[in-house]
């Protein structure tokens, strides 16, 4: 599998979430939790302590009635290329618990060598690394409804969300056994993109100009979240709403009207 | 009853007195130890701790006893390797104090990593790349060096000092120690900087990051600085706390006003450092991430200008310029002012360097994160002073730390 | 940590790392193997009362 892996062209899997079609409802996150054997618990008040490898987040422009506006902004991880690979987290952790992929531009996350520092979780910008702070526990007969590709994580380690990693895994091992290198486009996709009733998360290869995101990306009302920071990430946002687009970086006063690069 | 074991020509207190303090501390010795096992045992549940804070209390306490248990290296440095002799009088109770210090790290940290069963895996899956990696192996052979200084002393006790393999033993580590001391100079300079690397590495969060030359962000420097400076202020502070609980002179004045001196001007350039550093930081590069520096100071209920004001002003430059005047040191309550103000300074440092930088909203749709300890995680951090409290006390009760103590204490008969 | 786990790459970073690392080790691991000796060497010479220090 290696050697052929070798021969394919590097891909860079990425996002593109439209968020004037999104709607809050969460469907991703739900479809999210299912697919990635992500564990709860009974009481989940405390967002702090959730984990939540896709979360929703609610923006509002702050104003009044008439004027209040809101925009739901879905947040998996990045998956940051950074400066050639150097990540925001992977380039911390001390036991190479993480690690960038320049086959494919995803951040993995070791769960069996990860020995719970947190460093990582200092290092993300985003909060999309998530302690085990428990044991997983599942409401009884639930444990027979895991997703069997996806490892469940133990007490006192970190993980994140991989872009389902596993799919990618799969979709490449019937792919060579059907003797192709390339994967087809809607061949691998992560389980939030297909859950979104809205179609407002679109997936594939940011290198790949037959792949939608490859044209979506650079649209011209296209951002991405904390750029200045030079975390590189590979997930980005659409919308039409300028105040939406200013929300995703910090900006001084006055540095004006940052709209996306065509405006 | 333990006459044979206190060394000669000294004066201690009685045995119950002794024992009394033992059992104080071994109290909150023990809460402690209690706390260490429920983290242990029922996870990291135990501490207020969550996804937003990764670090915590723990991280800082980490940072901050490392950082006073810099006099060990630099009062080693001074000695050993600049020369300046009067220091040997002071040397083995930094030592000790060092050696406290290190090991609660240590401890800390076993605590605070998540599996600490997997431990391990920062030394054998290394990434070299990683500020953490190289914290944890100089803090590690550190130890190591501070414990190799350690041993003679302990061997110097009178009864150990009987048997002839640890009398040229202690003999000989005595007559190497230079060269333990230089590597350990060389260690700490490393791994003092690596945990200011920590957070000025993070790219991701503007509130740490710092540039700097190569792999090493200005922090790096910083925190070795002021760990030199401040180090040497905790221990002549735990003198001076050991000299009013044992109601005697340890250390003739000259030899506490020699370093302090020392440490003055190195608080006083390592401010002026760190001055330069944030006066950048929130001009250039801040900015450079969409941040003034008020955006970082307002908005919350806890960080204000006032802790800019308290580590920089308070806890920097009045210290250096009481330490760096010959009357500042000679006065005895400024002298003790400045060692506390220094050593408030470097805390408030570290505090700031992995508290804030975590408490810092970055997206900007988020708000501050606050976070206050457990019980579980203050028991834990008071546990080393516990701990170090009980050390001292055996130490110096039956080992001979403070050379000038029988010239400075005459007994006329033997001690009772 | 060795240069025989998989992980290891010889590097520029790795070397400097764990050249400055095992510098380290052996310089404590020596001084402390001499003096150890030493000490034995001199027991047996039956150095050690109370006629020095
Ligand atoms: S979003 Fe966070 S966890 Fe994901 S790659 Fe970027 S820094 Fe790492
Ligand atoms: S918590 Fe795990 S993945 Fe994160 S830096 Fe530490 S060892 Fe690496």
């Amino acid at each position: 599998m290696k050697k052929a892996q070798e021969h394919t062209a590097p891909k860079k899997y990425g996002m593109v979430i439209d968020l004037d079609k999104c709607t809050g409802c969460g469907a991703c996150m739900v479809a999210c939790m299912a697919e990635n054997n992500i564990p709860f618990r009974e009481d989940e008040t405390d967002k702090n302590l959730s984990t939540t490898w896709l979360r929703v987040y609610k923006l509002t422009n702050g104003k009044k009635f008439p004027d209040a506006d809101v925009c739901y902004l879905p947040r998996p991880c990045m998956h940051c290329e950074g400066h050639h690979g150097h990540s925001p987290c992977v380039s911390v952790c001390p036991a190479t618990a993480t690690d960038y992929s320049n086959e494919t531009g995803i951040v993995s996350q070791i769960y069996t060598r990860c020995f719970g520092c947190r460093y990582c979780m200092a290092a993300c910008p985003y909060h999309v690394r998530y302690f085990n702070w428990w044991d997983p526990v599942w409401p009884e007969g639930m444990e027979k409804m895991l997703n069997p590709n996806v490892s469940v994580r133990t007490r006192g380690v970190v993980e994140k969300c991989s872009f389902c990693f596993h799919r990618y895994q799969i979709a490449m091992e019937k792919a060579h056994y059907e003797g192709r290198k390339e994967l087809a486009e809607d061949e691998y996709q992560t389980a939030c993109t297909q859950a979104c009733p809205a179609n407002a998360i679109v997936f594939g290869d940011l290198n790949n100009p037959d792949h939608a995101v490859y044209r979506l990306k650079t649209h011209p009302d296209a951002f991405r979240l904390l750029e200045r920071l030079g975390t590189n990430p590979k997930v980005y946002y659409i919308t039409s709403r300028e105040w939406v687009r200013r929300q995703g970086d910090n900006y001084l006063e006055n540095e004006g009207k940052i709209a996306a690069k065509a405006h | 009853m333990d006459y044979a074991l206190i060394p000669e020509g000294r004066k201690r207190c009685p045995l119950w007195q002794f024992v009394l303090f033992i059992a104080v501390a071994g109290v909150v010795l023990l809460w402690g130890v209690y706390a260490m096992f429920l983290c242990w045992i029922k996870g990291l549940n135990q501490t207020n701790m969550n996804n937003a804070y990764g670090f915590a209390l723990w991280i800082w306490a980490d940072l901050a006893v490392i950082a006073l248990g810099g006099g060990a290296f630099f009062s080693g440095f001074l000695k050993y390797i600049v020369g300046k002799d009067e220091l040997k009088n002071l040397i083995n109770y930094a030592v000790i104090i060092g050696f406290i210090c290190y090991s609660s790290a240590l401890l800390i940290l076993a605590i605070d990593i998540g599996q600490p069963l997997r431990g391990w895996f920062i030394f054998w899956h290394a990434n070299v790349h990683s500020m953490l990696t190289e914290v944890a192996f100089c803090l590690s052979v550190y130890f190591a060096v501070l414990t190799i200084e350690f041993i003679p002393l302990i061997l110097e006790n009178r009864q150990l000092d009987k048997v002839p393999f640890f009398h040229n033993l202690s003999h000989n580590m005595h007559h190497i120690m230079a060269v333990f001391a230089a590597t350990g100079a060389f260690l700490s300079f490393f791994h003092q900087g690596s945990l200011g690397g920590v957070a000025g590495v993070l790219f991701g969060r503007p509130f740490g990051f710092r540039e700097g030359v190569l792999i090493w962000p200005w922090t790096f420097f910083l925190f070795t600085w002021s760990a030199a400076a401040c180090g040497p202020c905790f221990t002549i502070l735990v003198t001076k706390i050991t000299e009013a609980v044992t109601r005697k002179k340890l250390v003739k004045d000259n030899v506490i006003e020699l370093l302090a001196k020392i440490s003055g001007w190195m608080l006083l350039t390592y401010i002026i450092a760190k001055i330069i550093d944030t006066w950048y930081w929130a001009v250039v590069t801040a900015p450079e991430a969409g941040f003034t520096m008020m955006d970082f100071y307002t908005n919350n209920p806890l960080y204000g200008l006032w802790i800019l004001f308290l580590e920089i002003v308070l806890g920097g430059v009045i210290p250096a310029l009481i330490l760096i005047t010959p009357a500042g040191r000679k006065n005895k309550a400024l002298l003790l002012t400045a060692a506390v103000l220094a050593v408030i300074g470097v805390c408030v440092n570290r505090w700031v360097m992995v508290l804030q930088v975590l408490a810092v909203p970055v997206m900007p749709f988020e708000s501050w994160f606050m976070y206050s300890p457990s019980w579980q995680e203050v028991a834990t951090t008071i546990l080393p002073i516990a701990y170090g409290a009980i050390l001292i006390a055996i130490a110096h009760r039956y080992l001979p730390i403070f050379p000038q103590e029988p010239e400075l204490n005459p007994v006329e008969q033997q001690a009772g | 940590m060795f240069p025989f786990s998989f992980e290891w790459i010889w590097d520029m970073s790795h070397m400097v790392f764990h050249g400055g690392l095992w510098y380290a080790l052996g310089i404590i691991g020596l001084g402390m193997t001499f003096c150890i000796l030493k000490s034995v060497v001199d027991t047996l010479q039956g150095k050690g009362g109370d006629s020095h220090h």
